[in-house]
């Protein structure tokens, strides 16, 4: 069987550091062994095609879920999956979850005193169409706080997590708002050594998804590593 | 002529709260109907550099199947894909930092220029406290083909164990993660 053709490396900069002490979690759970070079084979260049389960329409609507409506602010999140190449990556799952209105998780361990909402579970999930393109909708989490350094906020962020073509494309990140007054304070946003690409993960409003009298919107497109040789036709 | 390239999206920890979001029904079971081969546990302990297990890590493994051959348009080995056995599987670690798969062994697989790689898993490790995750391997101690591994072989030899998996019981496989410390496990620079 021929070589296969490898996948990009990380982008110096764009990828943050296992070891990044301000995030004081890392300290423990960051390998201190040098790494070993791997060299994309047959089992990293593949992957599983479609993620997992079928998915329905109703899980890229996190407003829908329950009987009433959830509290907050309701947005449109959209946005096209590429890579480095600027191809987009077509018919693969993008789960997503976050907190509610009033930053707080459904999730047992969470005991922030803020309350939960009876109509808001906070999880998603959407494939992405043949252009690449995803859509959801849901209602604007909340900030919240954490035990990081003293008096610690977590900004207002969805979490999450992409397949692509290839399981060394596998891409879990957090989506930001912009304008938000607690990114200068925060460890996780600002583990991205680059401060470029660090604001790749600042979603942009979007007027034109905006729905009149009903919903406000957010775009965020989201790039993940492209082929390091392209195929002779292109 | 060519287009400028565009900047990855940065990683971002997965965090704490995933639980109710990423994991799905039976998404440790890698057999979803008659599959072929043998059928195995894989098992084992995620510990941090303190040695206390991590209750909180999402395992993944992405492999082959029993006769070596990925389901995926990439593969264009000679050989079918079995409808009984999927390649992907899930698992979040339990409170006491314990995952389990069960899944079939895999075949080898074609590695670089004309090598074999052994029998093994793609594993990745995401969770809090860690920025982005972690790639790791995961093979089987009764193989053959791993003496000459095409992978197993740009590690140093003395930390080739971290990546080997032991018999622990008739079909059960154990291997430990260690992210941190003594015996810390083999990461790639992928
Ligand atoms: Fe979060």
């Amino acid at each position: 069987m021929a070589d296969v053709i490898g996948y990009n490396r990380e982008e110096k900069g764009a990828q943050p550091p296992s070891l990044y002490l301000p995030y004081k979690s890392t300290e423990f759970r960051a390998p201190k062994q040098p790494l070993v070079i791997l060299p994309h084979t047959l089992s990293e260049v593949t992957g599983p095609v479609y993620g997992h389960g079928r998915v329905l329409p109703i899980d890229a609507d996190l407003t829908k879920q329950h009987a009433g409506e959830p509290l907050g602010e309701r947005i449109i999140v959209s946005g096209k999956l590429l890579d480095e190449n600027g191809r987009p990556v077509p018919h693969t799952l993008v789960e997503v979850w976050q907190c509610n209105a009033a930053g707080r998780y459904i999730h047992a361990r969470d005991q922030h005193p803020a309350p939960l909402d009876p109509n808001f579970s906070g999880a998603g999930r959407v494939v992405t169409d043949a252009e690449g393109n995803y859509k959801f909708t849901t209602i604007k989490p909340g900030a919240y706080p954490w035990r990081n350094q003293p008096n610690a906020w977590r900004p207002a962020h969805i979490h999450f997590s992409m397949f692509g073509p290839s399981f060394i494309n596998r891409l879990v990140t957090q989506m930001y708002f912009p304008g938000d007054p607690l990114f200068f304070q925060d460890p996780i946003f600002q583990g991205i050594p680059d401060e470029k690409a660090r604001e790749r993960m600042i979603s942009r409003f979007d007027l034109d998804n905006t729905i009149p009298e009903w919903a406000l919107a957010y775009r965020f497109d989201i790039v993940l590593r492209g082929r390091n040789a392209t195929p002779m036709e292109d | 002529m060519s287009k400028q390239r565009l900047g990855q999206t940065p990683s971002q920890t997965v965090g704490p709260f995933f639980h109710y979001a990423l994991p799905y029904e039976n998404d440790s079971n890698l057999i979803v109907g008659d599959a072929q081969g043998q059928r195995i546990v894989v098992e084992g302990k995620v510990t941090d550099g303190n040695g206390d297990p991590v209750p909180d890590v999402m395992i993944e493994i992405w492999q082959a199947n029993a006769t070596g051959k990925y389901d995926h348009p990439e593969d264009t080995q000679n050989k079918p894909v079995d409808p009984g056995f999927h390649g992907f599987g899930r698992c979040a670690t339990d409170k006491d930092g314990i995952f389990r798969f069960n899944t079939v062994k895999p075949g080898a697989v074609p590695g670089p220029g004309n090598s074999l790689q052994a029998p093994h898993l793609v594993t990745f490790v995401f969770g809090r406290g860690m920025l982005k995750q972690l790639l790791t391997r995961i093979y089987f101690e009764d193989e053959a083909h791993n003496a000459d591994d095409p992978v197993l072989n740009l590690v140093p030899e003395a930390r080739r164990p971290t990546l080997v998996a032991r018999k622990a019981g008739a079909s059960t496989y154990r291997l430990d993660i260690v992210l941190q410390g003594e015996g810390e496990t083999v990461f790639f620079d992928y």
